[in-house]
């Protein structure tokens, strides 16, 4: 990052620290840089941000690797079979645009408050675009390995776990790397609209106990979470796979899954 | 024959949808979940029209959708906007991208206590929530859409004289448009997902309160009829706008 990169971010918290110290600004919605980093170094230091920290991720990959495998799972079904992938073309288009916010008031009838309600949401709304770009996936694979693979005669499982899934594998990271970005903001989502746990709760609770230095620490610390997911899962995408699974995906993976 | 074959395919998969439905109504009269969470097809069609008829749900329907309007106009005239200014300007973008990548992995439903912090729990909180959540998507594809324009067409246009204000509308507009479009397609769906978010926790009135009223009293048939609706609002808006883009974009076809 260039050094011009620096000049807003570091301008702004200057000016703001120089206002909150010049006027003496004492509010309920806003709070000096330095009562933020006072109210972040608090919550590190008594462990509450841990908490907080490990129930988020818990639900969020609990959501991910039910609602993403069940995603890639079908893609698999839909991009080895025509037929069934055609048969069921408008029942998908049909719940597809179901945003997952919607479900959760179901979710919440069924399970009440708690991890399940939260991983039920997470599950649903990762879903759909790990569907979509596995499929996308497995329908770049180059059509000459299917028939080695018919030439070789293996069977449906041999094709699958011989063939395909190799061979789509870095896409498939992909997809999970843009699910794992739509696990964690609808884990916070529901977190903020309903559950009362993890980084969200804590986050309105701040906010209604009128302590907007916590509010915005917590609020960096989100960012801070779903920056080194990220930034994690395309290192290890780089590491494992190189250029493979350079593909054009549409930007900040879709809540209800943009296809690519 | 191949347009027959493709028609045959379109009634088989409809036909699997309703066997779907057929199935769900199975499952409720079996007794396999029980009725208070799993209402069936046949109950929520009569919520759905019941609602429609008293006019609650239609009175509902149209404040979530207004909300979703007034917040996704605003956000993509700003996004366009801003975004056309930050990316045609190689200094602006030096200064102001990286900060913008650094807001981008912010879930846009954590902006909500900020907006309720400074607004209240009032209707101008939801649209504001609704507008800055949906700003994203589009500024960011804007800013990538006029950076990324072919370096070519800009030394054409420069050899040709153009002005400023040309190159940016005839040449660098044009390119970007697909980006635009499809962030702003993103865009709606956010939202949508924003005005439900902002109506569950303000209850402001419109869809997202009701469904979850009728979650909290187990009322399962309203709740099932709220969720349909949002479902059509989400697939409706999505078919307007791809038509739209297929429109728009109709001379980028080669043919």
């Amino acid at each position: 990052m260039k050094w011009q990169g620096l000049v807003l971010p570091v301008g702004a918290a200057m000016l703001a620290e120089g206002c909150a110290r010049a006027f003496g600004i004492q509010s309920d919605s806003l709070a000096s840089p330095s009562q933020i980093l006072g109210a972040a170094w608090g919550l590190l230091r008594d462990g509450a941000l841990f908490a907080m920290l490990g129930q988020t991720l818990l639900a969020a990959f609990g959501g991910l690797l039910i609602g993403g495998g069940a995603g890639v799972v079908m893609a698999l079904v839909l991009g080895l079979s025509p037929t069934i992938s055609k048969l069921l073309r408008l029942p998908i288009e049909g719940l597809r645009p179901i945003p997952s916010i919607a479900i959760l008031p179901v979710f919440l009838m069924v399970f009440g408050f708690g991890y399940r309600l939260e991983i039920a949401s997470v599950s649903f709304a990762c879903f759909w675009p790990s569907l979509i770009i596995g499929q996308a996936a497995i329908s770049g694979i180059e059509p000459r390995l299917l028939e080695v693979s018919r030439v070789l005669g293996l069977g449906p499982w041999g094709r699958v776990t011989k063939i395909v899934i190799p061979a789509a594998l870095p896409r498939l990271f992909v997809a999970f790397r843009l699910a794992a970005a739509v696990a964690l903001i609808v884990a916070v989502t529901v977190e903020i609209a309903l559950n009362p746990q993890g980084m969200g709760y804590e986050l309105m609770s701040a906010q209604s106990s009128l302590r907007p230095e916590v509010m915005f620490a917590i609020l960096l610390y989100i960012g801070i979470t779903g920056w080194s997911v990220n930034a994690a899962l395309l290192l290890a995408q780089r590491r494992l796979f190189g250029r493979a699974g350079g593909m054009h995906v549409g930007m900040h993976g879709g809540v209800a899954g943009e296809p690519p | 024959m191949i347009r027959l074959r493709e028609v045959g395919w379109r009634v088989a998969s409809l036909g699997v949808g309703l066997g779907m439905i057929g199935l769900w109504q199975f499952i409720v009269w079996k007794k396999f979940i029980s009725p208070v969470f799993l209402p069936g097809p046949i109950e929520t069609w009569r919520a759905l029209v019941e609602g429609f008829r008293t006019g609650m749900l239609g009175a509902r329907t149209l404040a979530t959708v207004q909300r979703m309007l007034y917040g996704w106009v605003l956000a993509s005239l700003l996004g366009v906007g801003l975004g056309a200014a930050i990316g045609s300007s190689r200094r602006a973008r030096e200064y102001l991208a990286p900060t913008l990548e650094l807001l981008r992995p912010l879930p846009a439903s954590a902006i909500v206590p900020v907006g309720i912090a400074f607004f209240g729990l009032s209707n101008s909180m939801v649209i504001g929530v609704v507008a800055f959540g949906s700003l994203w998507p589009t500024l960011l594809a804007t800013i990538h859409g006029f950076a990324a324009v072919e370096s070519r067409l800009i030394e054409v246009a420069r050899m040709l004289k153009l002005s400023r204000d040309a190159i940016l509308f005839q040449i660098a507009f044009p390119s970007a448009l697909p980006d635009i479009l499809a962030a702003m397609r993103l865009g709606l769906i956010t939202a949508l997902i924003l005005s439900v978010i902002g109506e569950m926790l303000a209850f402001q009135g419109g869809l997202g309160s009701q469904i979850l009223e009728a979650s909290r009293a187990y009322r399962s048939p309203e709740l099932f009829a709220g969720v349909l609706v949002l479902g059509m609002i989400g697939l409706v808006s999505n078919l307007l706008l791809s038509a739209f883009e297929v429109c728009l974009l109709r001379w980028r076809d080669p043919h």
